[in-house]
């Protein structure tokens, strides 16, 4: 038998003493951190005891363990007890309090840390009233803990705290044979003893990583741990469940226009508008208007008044710029975009009260107004900036308008604003021979007079309520850190103008020819968009004391929504309604890259449609990865799988056989339902996932609150597959009874989980209510309070035709469209594929827009493979080499072609930047 | 899980009365109620009390050092197994897989409780980790099939996987996860 041991390793100080205590003989070893003693362990594992039988130990406890028991001492149930609880609750918190203490420095940290199982040892210790932990005598559990604690209990005034704990710490039977082992295991250095064995470790993971669902970042995977349900509970969720619907007069349709009432909680939530000249991808699409709709949705099943408004950015440098390339006026190319935007939104069943628009005559006034009273409060600074103008075109350029050379590293073709070759940021003004993008004119350097606003002197009254409203509100928790940094770092007076012609103009005398910048006017848009949809928007934007408002955005967005926007607000002076609950999602990344419309890689808005997949699995696969908290991706191979499995062989498994019961067994009437203590505790568990879902939901925790639905379909189909109805209808009265109530019990959650579902899958769940004939009050009854699982349909209710809800999604249909939107394709496929999915106009159009052409793309990958060939077969005949540079270039300029037909960049793609 | 996996164990151990549990904590440790004293706290307490309870002493293993081997097993599953990230798993299976190559179960020749406990502890990063697809028929089981690569990788551990998975009386709360049983590669190919 043999004990190897490694200097400095805490864990070795228990087997030691151990050793010590039991005066057991067997050779020790000492050997390095490193040392694979355990053949079978890839990591080193110390210490490690080699049996007689050959095998190897490689836990401590597990050795002390058998030290003990060949020393003539088994260990009792209790010392069991202590040895799992040192194992699974002391050690973690023992690795945590030492790697902060050993490595970082922080001592004092480890009384926090160790607090909660110190406190337990001292209870267990006061409450035993025996001097050791077992009884009267040493046991294993009082070596293990002993020495366990032994760094810590030393080294610091943590024992003295607690009477029972440093009583025993300090009893003289354990002490001794401890002293010695710490002596042999940490050489008198105390803590820095082990610094070189912490070194080594992997960092602790802290309690609260601990908490989260091992093996993956999917909420509904991992079978929960199933509940201990109490006799009140049952009795008080089968009260609930016999109180049938509420009588109370159904939902009505919403009257527009909506307006906050008093005695009502009135939300108003926004979504980040998004900006008209590019098609919306999923990363938008979930961060935005998703994440607001479900909310929305959500909010009226609770009774709240809500309104939700959206709308597209409109105006701006971009959208000159496309207007100039496509050949039309700005207006138009917002027309055409807003449409296209709206189409989307729609397909996503997205339901908005109003998606307006920025570009409107309430946006002039509104904003305006805006700017007036922030400049009559001497809130706005004038300055003067450089830019290039052209005498030309009569213009100021925008950074975007101007090329030139770029100062630092020569190349040609630098842009105002950065150079494409060496990547450094430029001054418009610094590039040689600068010349204007539209007329090739050389623009010259004038001075422009602007505005700013000042945020400097806005910053105190700023904090003073961004401390009250992120105290009060829920804001996610990336939005108050990007909003602390922003402040830490300190604001600066921000420019409000720009010299450009697509804008809200600037109503200042002497900044005539000026519109606002975008960032001032945007934001401005979701009041001129109420006010399109209603004369009473300040009924809304000018009442914080009935209005909440909810913003949703992607993070982002966050210092626009949480510091600017609210700084113009707040010098305007006019009472207006301030953000309340900021939510912003983290970023969606596509297949572990990012989403790239020049490179053509993820799915945009406009192609979920053509993939075949209805929009509710788009919705519901977009939110059950919806990053929250945690940037998340999303994944063609983890969507077929989650359709699959959770809403193929869980929640639509669950929902068509409790209806398919009813149908075939009872002709289709609900049967008559008497409940025993399984259906109450079932009832039980149900109404408490029910009440997280709605815990959560209020929060805007959308995904996690998505996991408690996904959790009531597993324990319906558990409590199907534990009573087997089609086996009980089969028998006699009382097992026929039996399968009635087990039938009915289930029939019933699957009408509450339609409910549940409403705010992720509509369509869905509006099929679930049709096909049991659930009567509408349903929707208004469960979601009230806590929640309250009522037992909506009762017995003799007939139900009408039932389906399956979802279908399949195959391997090769899968590995087919990650194919098609991977990014890579040749140009054969894409041009092929996109034909095959007969692209509607809309997305037709914005291909184009792009200047992709898949026609011309086509016809290009001709040209080049011949030109290709041409080449090859010139070399071969090893011809001129003039005529060779000639044709090559020839071959190179096509490839070019082809790359923009494509809508590829034709400059190989951007290494990209280092990633967080 | 902790919950149903008592009750599974209580089921194999033949105990007429099933005990009453309740947990405690965010992490959901089991807590038993015991007639003659203190509550039990700890999943391999409660299972370890359940043996002794069911008179089968040897389940924990029939001399010191197979007891110290069972014992570290189940302080392996709880401690190792149990909240492991995606990066453990495989570690975790090659680890398992070298140390069962020459033994049949997890203490050697001899079925002890290491080895449905094991087992529990398991099912779940195989279905996590290793599954490939789920047929999609609207049926009442879920079905797990293993890839074939990672039977093939992970032999021994799927050997006994497959074989504790059949012992009588064992898989209750769980899916059967499928082993493939057809090999890779024929023997023409070798």
């Amino acid at each position: 038998m043999k004990l190897f041991v490694s200097e400095g390793n805490p864990h070795c100080l228990k087997v030691l003493a151990a050793l010590e205590v039991t005066g057991v003989q067997c050779d020790v070893q000492y050997v390095n951190h490193e040392e694979r003693v355990v053949p079978f362990l890839s990591r080193p594992a110390l210490p490690a005891l080699l049996l007689p039988s050959g095998l190897h130990l490689f836990s401590s406890n597990a050795i002390c363990r058998y030290l003990f028991e060949i020393g003539g001492q088994d260990s009792s149930e209790r010392c069991n007890q202590w040895l799992e609880w040192e194992a699974t609750d002391l050690q973690p918190a023992l690795l945590q309090a030492l790697h902060m203490a050993v490595l970082h420095g922080k001592g004092s940290e480890v009384s926090k840390v160790l607090q909660g199982p110190l406190n337990y040892l001292e209870q267990s210790l006061s409450k035993g009233n025996t001097p050791y932990l077992t009884g009267e005598a040493v046991s294993v559990a009082d070596v293990v803990l002993w020495a366990a604690l032994y760094p810590v209990l030393s080294d610091s005034s943590l024992a003295s705290e607690r009477a029972s704990v440093k009583a025993w710490f300090d009893r003289g039977a354990v002490l001794h044979s401890c002293e010695s082992a710490a002596q042999k295991v940490l050489q008198g250095k105390g803590l820095q003893g082990m610094k070189s064995y912490m070194q080594r470790q992997p960092a602790p993971q802290n309690s609260q990583s601990r908490d989260t669902q091992p093996c993956n970042s999917n909420p509904a995977e991992g079978v929960e741990d199933e509940r201990a349900v109490s006799e009140e509970e049952m009795e008080a969720a089968a009260l609930t469940w016999s109180k049938g619907l509420n009588s109370c007069p159904l939902a009505t349709d919403r009257q527009h226009p909506i307006l906050p009432h008093e005695g009502k909680r009135n939300l108003l939530v926004t979504s980040a508008l998004p900006y008209v000249n590019n098609v919306p991808h999923l990363g938008n699409i979930i961060g935005c208007v998703l994440s607001a709709d479900v909310f929305s949705r959500y909010g009226r099943l609770r009774g709240w008044n809500m309104l939700f408004v959206c709308g597209t950015d409109e105006y701006g440098t971009a959208t000159e710029n496309k207007a100039r390339e496509e050949g039309l006026t700005p207006q138009q190319i917002c027309d055409k975009y807003h449409a296209i935007h709206s189409s989307i939104y729609k397909w996503f069943q997205i339901d908005f009260d109003f998606f307006g628009r920025t570009t409107t005559e309430k946006q002039t006034e509104i904003a305006q107004d805006i700017f007036w009273r922030i400049h009559k409060h001497g809130f706005l600074i004038e300055d003067t900036v450089e830019q290039l103008r052209c005498e030309n075109c009569q213009r100021f350029l925008a950074d975007r308008f101007v090329e030139g050379i770029c100062p630092q590293c020569s190349y040609p073709e630098a842009r105002g604003d950065q150079c494409d070759k060496c990547g450094r940021l430029i001054n418009a003004v610094e590039l040689r021979e600068p010349q204007c993008k539209v007329c090739r004119q050389t623009p010259v350097v004038r001075s422009s007079k602007h505005l700013f606003l000042d945020l400097p002197k806005l910053e105190p009254q700023l904090e003073q309520w961004l401390d009250k409203s992120t105290s009060t509100g829920d804001w996610t928790a990336n939005a108050k850190q990007i909003t602390r940094s922003w402040l830490r770092d300190g604001l600066k007076p921000r420019c409000i103008t720009r010299d450009l012609r697509w804008g809200t103009p600037v109503p200042h005398p002497d900044f005539k020819e000026k519109v606002f910048y975008v960032w001032f006017d945007a934001p401005i848009g979701y009041l001129s968009i109420t006010a399109n949809y209603t004369d009473k928007w300040e009924k809304w934007w000018k009442n914080p004391h009935q209005v909440e408002l909810y913003n949703f955005m992607a993070k982002d967005n966050v210092p626009f929504h949480s510091v600017v926007f609210p700084c113009s607000l707040l010098g305007a002076q006019d009472n207006y309604t301030l953000v309340s609950h900021l939510i912003a999602t983290e970023y969606l990344n596509y297949e572990d890259t990012k989403f790239s419309k020049s490179r053509g890689v993820g799915v945009f808005g406009d192609m979920a449609k053509d993939t075949g997949i209805p929009s509710d699995v788009w919705r519901f696969y977009l939110l059950y990865v919806r990053p929250e908290g945690q940037d998340s991706a999303f994944s063609w191979a983890d969507m077929a799988l989650k359709n699959n499995s959770e809403l193929l062989n869980n929640l639509g498994n669950f929902i068509n056989r409790a209806g398919m019961f009813v149908t075939k067994f009872f002709e289709g009437c609900v049967p008559a339902m008497e409940l025993q203590q399984e259906d109450k505790k079932l009832l039980a568990l149900v109404g408490w996932e029910l009440q997280q879902y709605i815990q959560l939901m209020d929060k805007v925790k959308i995904r996690d609150a998505l996991r408690h639905i996904l959790n009531i379909s597993r324990h319906g189909n558990q409590y199907i597959q534990v009573n087997e109805p089609w086996k009980k209808i089969k028998g006699g009265d009382a097992e026929r009874q039996r399968a009635g109530t087990v039938t009915g019990v289930s029939v019933n959650i699957a009408c509450l989980l339609s409910v549940m579902l409403l705010p992720y899958m509509p369509t869905v769940s509006q099929t679930i209510r049709d096909q049991l004939s659930a009567p509408q009050s349903c929707v208004n009854t469960m979601l009230q309070d806590t929640g309250t699982f009522v037992c909506s349909l009762s017995a003799g209710h007939r139900i009408g035709t039932v389906s399956p809800l979802f279908q399949k999604l195959e391997v090769d249909q899968i590995e087919a469209l990650k194919k098609r939107f991977g990014g890579q394709q040749t140009t054969a496929q894409r041009a092929n594929s996109t034909q095959l999915a007969a692209v509607p106009a809309a997305a037709a159009e914005v291909a184009t827009v792009n200047g992709v052409d898949p026609e011309k793309a086509k016809q290009l990958t001709q040209a080049v493979t011949e030109q290709g060939e041409k080449v090859r077969a010139l070399k071969a005949q090893k011809a001129e080499k003039a005529m060779i540079t000639a044709e090559v270039a020839k071959l190179l300029d096509l490839k070019k072609q082809l790359a923009l037909a494509e809508g590829k960049s034709s400059e190989p793609a951007p290494q990209k930047g280092k990633r967080k | 899980m902790a919950l149903r996996e008592l009750s599974s164990l209580e089921k194999y151990l033949g105990l007429k009365k099933p005990n009453k549990y309740s947990t405690q904590a965010d992490k959901k440790i089991p807590v038993l109620q015991n007639n003659n004293g203190p509550p039990l706290v700890g999943l391999v307490t409660i299972a370890c009390h359940l043996v002794k309870e069911a008179k089968r002493p040897n389940l924990l293993g029939d001399s010191a050092e197979s007891r110290a081997v069972v014992h570290q097993w189940l302080e392996y599953r709880v401690t190792k197994l149990d909240g492991c990230t995606k990066e453990d798993i495989k570690t975790i299976l090659k680890d398992l897989n070298l140390y069962l190559q020459d033994k049949v179960y997890m203490a050697g020749n001899q079925f002890t409780l290491a080895d449905p406990f094991m087992y529990y502890g398991i099912h779940p990063l195989i279905v996590c980790h290793l599954h490939r697809e789920i047929p999609g028929t609207q049926t009442c089981q879920t079905v797990v099939d293993l890839a074939i690569q990672d039977k093939e990788q992970y032999v021994n551990v799927t050997r006994w996987f497959d074989h504790i998975q059949h012992y009588p009386g064992i898989r209750h709360h769980l899916p059967p996860v499928v082993v493939p049983r057809n090999r890779l590669y024929t023997s023409k190919h070798h």
